[in-house]
């Protein structure tokens, strides 16, 4: 298969050699469509289906966001980072923050009122897990770049203390938050019943995933990201200073864990201390079949993820806690380093 | 081959110096000022003491080969030279100013380029995102970009290709066109010809020749046959110390020399 050369040439006409075609790897992109069609006729109801594969894809979706920032973390830094849990519990406890004071707007029967109150409390936890992050990175991460045992031991006893600090600001208890007026309910297609909160979270999390390809393919700052990733010390040796562009990513990743935080504690209409740490194992189970530094792969590790807990959850409640863990067996049975492992140098 | 297109047309052709493969004139390389020198450069990796006291000099304009046995330290003196293994002692000092402790970003925008011994390319990048990604300064220069594609014309065919698709010679080729996309006063390249078909190596030291009438070049190299072909200047390497220092030619007529310093079977390597 050839394709010819359409990105024009330093000498302004396009090359017209033929070359190979770019050989976009397509099969894991087609294993969330075939977990749907193959979960079809094992579930037998197709409104069940429906309902099912919605709530897999919304579930799926907020990992991605969640787990995405950790991924590019790991890949850009080989940054171990067990506290990225605490960045998502402080955004949900951030969010209870901001929309508490909002109840008239979450209240409210109003799709604005209520909209303008939840990407509020989503601002102000991204905003606030943003700057968590780069005072962790500063003052925790950095003495240990490079020292992995380290990193493991130092950033779970960030999540140790973190969750003690939450106790002593938010208090032991959890705290119901339920969702905005409008945000109730679903929405019914024929048979079937879709939430319209995860419809609404698959919305947010391909926005943000759209947002985070766009940036990491169409700009000079993405391309020094996937560059990083690869070879951290050929990227300096061009003259770039990648430690800022590291700091930037370790933000970035932990305001997105803090967003994160929030859309699930809407999902799950409460918060708790320990939400983020319980999270950290499906978002472990995501970066690594998805392939540590792979934003694309994080994003259909994700999906299968979603798709396969609430599938199996279905079908055989009695394995389901242990269907995510299966799942990564296969995947690293059949890819070793994940769905689209990064070439490291 | 036209020259690099933002030098001066005095540069247009090889200078006389360097007319005939290797340059030949010992006394012409003493005039030089030298771009680069290391003064009792030791660098340690971990536990291991690696550079023992590395003097030598990089004459400016023109090819320096940097040669020796397996382990004599030649990697780890470009490395040392490009800040990635800091110097525990001695001084480096190019083009004018000490750079022993600045870090690689620092001495790469000084004008310094680096093409290492893996060739460092970014396999899952483009050949065109990884030269845009070199371009630091901005735009890739269109009539530089053109003169690579003549050095390499292979680049232009496989514009659009990920990186990690190209062969071992594509990949050197795309490593070496990324370290000069922007106008470098120094470049390192690290064993260029390592693992690569001797067609492709004859193209390399076509580029290489090219290349040494525009930019002062360090070059580590284990195949005599291509050193010989570029070499200006050559210093020898062993133990972690500079043996030997001249003129390439002058190594190059002395089979005993070459047999004492690196070990050469001459009917082998010429």
């Amino acid at each position: 298969m050839t394709r010819a050369l359409t990105e024009e040439a330093a000498d302004g006409g396009p090359p017209t050699i033929d070359v190979p075609a770019t050989p976009l790897d397509k099969i894991p992109l087609l294993l969330v469509p075939a977990m749907m069609l193959v979960s079809l006729p094992l579930i037998d109801s197709f409104p069940s289906w429906v309902t099912l594969t919605v709530a897999g894809l919304a579930m799926g979706m907020m990992i991605f966001v969640m787990a995405s920032g950790l991924s590019l973390i790991f890949g850009l830094m080989d940054v171990l980072n067990f506290a990225h849990g605490a960045f998502i519990t402080v955004g949900a406890y951030v969010g209870v923050t901001v929309l508490r004071p909002l109840g008239d707007w979450t209240s409210a029967d109003s799709v604005l009122d209520n909209s303008l109150a939840v990407l509020l409390a989503m601002a102000a936890a991204g905003a606030v897990g943003g700057v968590l992050g780069w005072l962790f990175e500063r003052i925790i991460v950095r003495p240990v770049y490079g020292q992995h045992l380290k990193q493991i031991l130092i950033t779970m006893g960030g999540l140790i203390v973190a969750e003690q600090l939450i106790h002593v600001i938010w208090g032991p208890d959890m705290i119901p938050l339920p969702k905005p007026t409008t945000f109730k309910g679903g929405i019914t297609f024929g048979e079937a019943s879709v939430e319209k909160y995860r419809l609404i979270a698959v919305g947010v999390g391909a926005v943000i995933f759209v947002a985070m390809m766009l940036v990491l393919n169409r700009t000079r700052l993405g391309l020094l990201i996937r560059a990083g990733v690869e070879d951290r010390e050929m990227v300096e040796a061009l003259g770039y200073r990648v430690g800022r562009v590291f700091v930037g990513v370790f933000v970035a990743g932990a305001a997105l864990a803090g967003l994160g935080g929030t859309m699930w504690a809407l999902y799950e209409e409460s918060v708790r201390a320990t939400m983020g740490a319980e999270l950290m194992i499906l978002i472990f189970i995501v970066v690594i079949i998805g392939g540590l530094g792979s934003v694309g792969g994080c994003f259909v590790a994700a999906l299968m993820v979603g798709l396969a807990s609430n599938y199996v959850g279905f079908l055989a409640p009695k394995i389901a806690l242990g269907s995510t863990i299966l799942l990564m067996m296969l995947v690293l049975l059949w890819r070793p380093s994940g769905l689209y492992p990064v070439a490291k140098r | 081959m036209t020259p690099a297109p933002d030098l001066p047309a005095s540069m247009a052709a090889p200078s006389p110096l360097f007319s005939s493969p290797g340059g030949h004139d010992g006394r012409l390389e003493a005039t030089r000022p030298a771009l680069l020198s290391l003064s009792g450069v030791q660098t340690l990796i971990g536990p291991y003491h690696i550079l023992h006291g590395v003097d030598f000099e990089v004459p400016e304009r023109g090819l320096t080969m940097l040669l020796g046995r397996n382990g004599a330290g030649k990697t780890t003196t470009l490395r040392t030279v490009m800040g990635m293994w800091k110097a525990s002692a001695g001084t480096i000092h190019y083009d004018g100013a000490d750079i022993t402790r600045r870090d690689t970003p620092a001495i790469a925008r000084a004008g310094v380029g680096y093409v290492p011994e893996s060739m460092g390319i970014f396999a899952g990048l483009t050949v065109r995102e990884n030269l845009v990604l070199a371009a630091r300064q901005g735009d890739i220069d269109p009539a530089r970009l053109q003169w690579i594609f003549t050095l390499f014309p292979a680049l232009k065919r496989f514009w659009t290709l990920p990186a990690g698709h190209l062969s071992g010679g594509q990949k050197q080729m795309l490593a070496t066109a990324r370290a000069i996309i922007e106008p470098k006063k120094l470049l390192l390249i690290d064993e260029p010809t390592k693992g690569l078909a001797p067609a492709i190596i004859n193209n390399m030291i076509d580029a290489l020749r090219e290349l040494k009438s525009s930019t002062t070049m360090l070059v580590v190299e284990q195949n005599f046959r291509f050193a010989q072909a570029l070499g200006d200047t050559v210093a020898v390497m062993d133990s972690g110390r500079i043996v030997h220092t001249g003129s390439m030619a002058a190594l190059a007529d002395d089979p005993h020399l070459q047999q004492s310093l690196l070990g050469l079977d001459l009917g082998a390597h010429q």
